[in-house]
């Protein structure tokens, strides 16, 4: 496979021709900030929160779906792209009901961490205080919709890596919203085989393991790598 | 089936047209003001007269001025009937015999009709639609006949691409380039695919094209086709358009039965079918990655591009993907050579563009113009102005992806380029002429409500964006704004522009952003009146 070499950031980088840009950069070291994008499954290009600018291209790029090619300059850091990311992030904490001091992923939930990393000290917007349901039907887990994103990260792992395609999105616009099944309750859906997938891949405390109170459910997303590797390549490595 | 079978069919059908012709609009904005009965009555009103050997009464698709329907032509030569109910048909019919008609004359050579170039809407309101025949007769299906047994594919990439034309469906994009990239492409199966799904509100030339000459875009369809190298073709129509539906169904049951679609094309070896997909009314369904993927059978939400269709469409395969109006220009172009369609129009955007003129204008309807035409013609001589001596404020091109342009930039010729430079866009045609009593926040309000309503949800700053958006245009609306208010305005506008997935995020904030640059100082008005309520009842 052809290498390509471009710059990110200024720094010399090479990368396979099939590699993202957000890939490539992570091989660098340099991290740009994500949320929809999650190894092992298909990417989306949905919270574009990894945009980037690209010299000579007048539009901006999400890193994580577009490829690397020969001579691209990448710039993953800029005013405009900082101020972006921080309304972006305002924006998600403006949409739905997340009050972190109470919630299961508080201190382990990458919606803060990006909020940390854009630097958002407040929320500029109105807060739309939706009224949302939390279901805990299922016998192991519950799904807390206030909390999620709607990054569709639970839809992928689960359909892609399990194969149950339990998780869906109906509605559109910020009518958005998660369902199980025909859009039944969780713990009716017969597809669902309680894998507990979908609680490693959830970005924050939306769907979690029953029992666990504030703080306690840490999310270890190195096992999804795991299953893919082993999958795809044969390899039993973590 | 071959180009002697078409003349044959042309022939017959032209000898067995009865001496005189009335032609009665059966497209769907007559046929809500009665339009079959006013037929049925015209029909029987010939056969009460004894003329039936003479006259015959033909429901045609469009003749354009909508506002002045039901339509009623009487051929050759004689007049035209407006806002005609089924009460006056004895009396038009009485009126061959020479009585005098008491139906309500129009005039035929006013603006509204004198000015129009038709190319697309050449046939619309002349044949009838529902009869194969009748498309022939005109020539219809020629153009596809010399193609597929006398062109090779590229050269049909070549003429579409010398002619000029650019994608009617509102970003403009050379049609002859997307379909040579199709063809250069080595696939297994390829695709074409109409889109029909025509959301923009106030919008209905696709409709309308579809519904008075369905044939048309068939073929259209069938020459893409073979110049790309597929086999298969969808219309994708919104469910809204139950008569475009059925007329495209019926003409494509007659296309097969001739031989014209379906296996050997005009005993060719080319393979042409196509296949009706009947959308659910999403607007976001209309952006083409979307489309395909409700076509697919799946959620209808946009995906990022690259890969464009052209690349990885539909299932994966290379697909064409185009517009009502654009195919509908094909068989034109094939008839009278590129040179001829790149003779009308300006430098960059050639051809014409069908219109529909909406709002607070006099003659409401389709209009088909040469690109280039100055806006002041379009509205003011076409359109004939607002109504009972009002004044134009702006007209609302390119519907909730489009701007206002304010009256005073009328002389602006309408083209891609010269349209975008006022910050609105060409779009599919949707026109909508406001006056001096539309506020231009409400504008902008009404717009995004729509966005947001029609934002899939997929992407955060669509989203979410458009919602904080709407929140602030009612805050100021509603005398509850703040002069800051107007900056967050302007930021997030920008940010739910340059960062969107799709063309429907990526666009939502022009109406504001364009009212913003014209009108800046009636959003202030709201903002520094105690009560923006107060104030803009006031002003009404
Ligand atoms: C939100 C959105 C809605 C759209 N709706 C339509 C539509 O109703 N009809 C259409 O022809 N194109 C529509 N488009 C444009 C299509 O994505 C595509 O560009 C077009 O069908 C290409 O055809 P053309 O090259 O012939 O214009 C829409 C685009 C967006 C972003
Ligand atoms: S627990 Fe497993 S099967 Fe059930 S919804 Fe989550 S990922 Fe799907
Ligand atoms: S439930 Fe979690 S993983 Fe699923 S869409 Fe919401 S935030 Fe994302
Ligand atoms: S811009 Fe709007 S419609 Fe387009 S993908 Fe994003 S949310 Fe969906
Ligand atoms: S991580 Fe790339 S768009 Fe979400």
């Amino acid at each position: 496979m052809a290498v390509k070499t471009l710059t990110i950031d200024d720094k010399p980088v090479s990368a396979r021709e099939d590699q993202t840009i957000l890939e490539a950069a992570r091989e660098a070291g340099i991290g740009i900030p994500t949320l929809c994008q999650l190894s092992g499954v298909a990417n989306l290009g949905a919270c574009r929160l990894c945009l980037v600018e690209v010299a000579g291209v007048p539009k901006l790029l999400p890193a994580c779906v577009t490829l690397v090619q020969e001579g691209m300059q990448v710039f993953t850091n800029t005013e405009r792209l900082r101020e972006y990311r921080k309304m972006i992030v305002e924006l998600l904490f403006a949409e739905r009901n997340h009050v972190c001091a109470v919630c299961v992923a508080n201190g382990h939930c990458e919606l803060q961490n990006l909020a940390i990393a854009v630097g958002m000290d407040h929320v500029r917007y109105s807060y739309r205080f939706p009224k949302l349901e939390v279901d805990t039907t299922h016998e192991k887990f519950g799904i807390d919709h206030n909390r999620c994103v709607l990054c569709a990260r639970c839809v992928r792992v689960c359909d892609e890596i399990e194969g149950a395609h339990t998780w869906d999105i109906a509605g559109r616009g910020a009518k958005s919203h998660i369902i199980s099944d025909m859009n039944v309750p969780w713990g009716s859906a017969t597809s669902c085989t309680s894998c507990g997938k979908c609680v490693q891949a959830c970005p924050t405390g939306a769907i979690f393991k029953l029992g666990a109170t504030v703080a306690e459910q840490i999310k270890d997303r190195t096992r999804l790598d795991f299953i893919v590797t082993a999958r795809e390549k044969k390899q039993w490595v973590g | 089936m071959d180009l002697s079978d078409l003349q044959e069919i042309a022939q017959k059908e032209n000898a067995a047209a009865k001496p005189m012709r009335i032609r009665c609009c059966t497209a769907a904005g007559c046929l809500s003001q009665d339009g079959q009965a006013l037929k049925k009555a015209l029909d029987e009103a010939v056969a009460a007269e004894g003329l039936s050997d003479k006259v015959e009464v033909v429901g045609v698709g469009c003749m354009g001025l909508c506002s002045q329907g039901p339509l009623v032509q009487i051929d050759p030569d004689g007049p035209l009937y407006e806002k005609v109910t089924p009460a006056d048909a004895p009396s038009i019919i009485a009126s061959l015999k020479g009585e005098k008609c008491k139906a309500r004359v129009g005039d035929p050579t006013i603006p509204f009709f004198s000015k129009q170039v038709p190319i697309v809407l050449e046939n619309s309101g002349r044949i009838n639609p529902e009869r194969i025949e009748s498309y022939i007769a005109v020539g219809g299906y020629q153009p596809l006949c010399h193609v597929v047994r006398e062109m090779q594919p590229l050269e049909v990439c070549d003429l579409i691409t010398n002619s000029g034309l650019r994608g009617r469906g509102g970003a403009g994009y050379p049609t002859g380039l997307k379909w040579a990239t199709v063809a250069k492409t080595d696939a297994e199966r390829k695709f074409v695919v109409c889109n029909a799904d025509e959301g923009d509100p106030g919008a209905f030339m696709d409709r309308s094209v579809l519904e008075s000459d369905p044939h048309r875009v068939l073929e259209g369809m069938a020459i893409a086709a073979y110049a790309v190298g597929a086999s298969q073709g969808y219309v994708y129509v919104r469910g809204e358009y139950p008569l475009a539906i059925s007329r495209l169904k019926t003409a494509i049951a007659q296309a097969r039965r001739l031989g014209i679609l379906g296996t050997g094309v005009f005993e060719t070896r080319f393979d042409f079918r196509v296949d009706i997909r009947i959308g659910a009314g999403a607007f976001v369904c209309g952006e083409e990655t979307a489309l395909m993927r409700s076509i697919e059978g799946q959620r209808g939400t946009p995906r990022p591009r690259p890969p464009f269709p052209a690349a990885r469409g539909l299932w994966g395969y290379p697909t064409v993907i185009n517009n009502v109006e654009t195919l509908a220009n094909v068989p034109a172009i094939v008839r009278n050579g590129a040179e001829w369609f790149a003779s009308i129009g300006t430098e960059k955007s050639k051809g014409t563009k069908v219109f529909a003129l909406a709002g607070k204008i006099t003659n409401t309807g389709l209009i088909e113009v040469p690109m280039g035409t100055p806006l002041k013609t379009i509205v003011e001589e076409m359109g004939g102005g607002v109504p009972d001596g009002g004044k134009v404020k702006a007209v609302q091109t390119g519907g909730p992806s489009g701007g206002c342009i304010p009256a005073e930039r009328f002389d602006t010729p309408v083209d891609y380029e010269s349209l975008a430079q006022l910050g609105s866009i060409m779009g599919s045609g949707g026109m909508i002429v406001m006056d001096e009593k539309d506020n231009m926040v409400d504008v902008a309000r009404f717009f995004m409500e729509f966005c947001m309503d029609e934002s899939c949800g997929k992407c955060v700053p669509c989203r979410a964006g458009t919602v904080q958006i709407y929140e602030i245009l009612t805050k100021i609306r509603e005398g509850r704004g703040k002069p800051e208010d107007l900056e967050v305005l302007r930021e997030l506008c920008d940010m739910v522009k340059q960062t969107s997935l799709c063309g429907l995020g990526q666009s939502a904030p022009n109406p504001v952003l364009s009212t913003l640059r014209y009108y800046r100082h009636e959003y202030d008005a709201f903002i520094t009146a105690k009560s923006g309520k107060a104030e803009a009842e006031a002003n009404a």
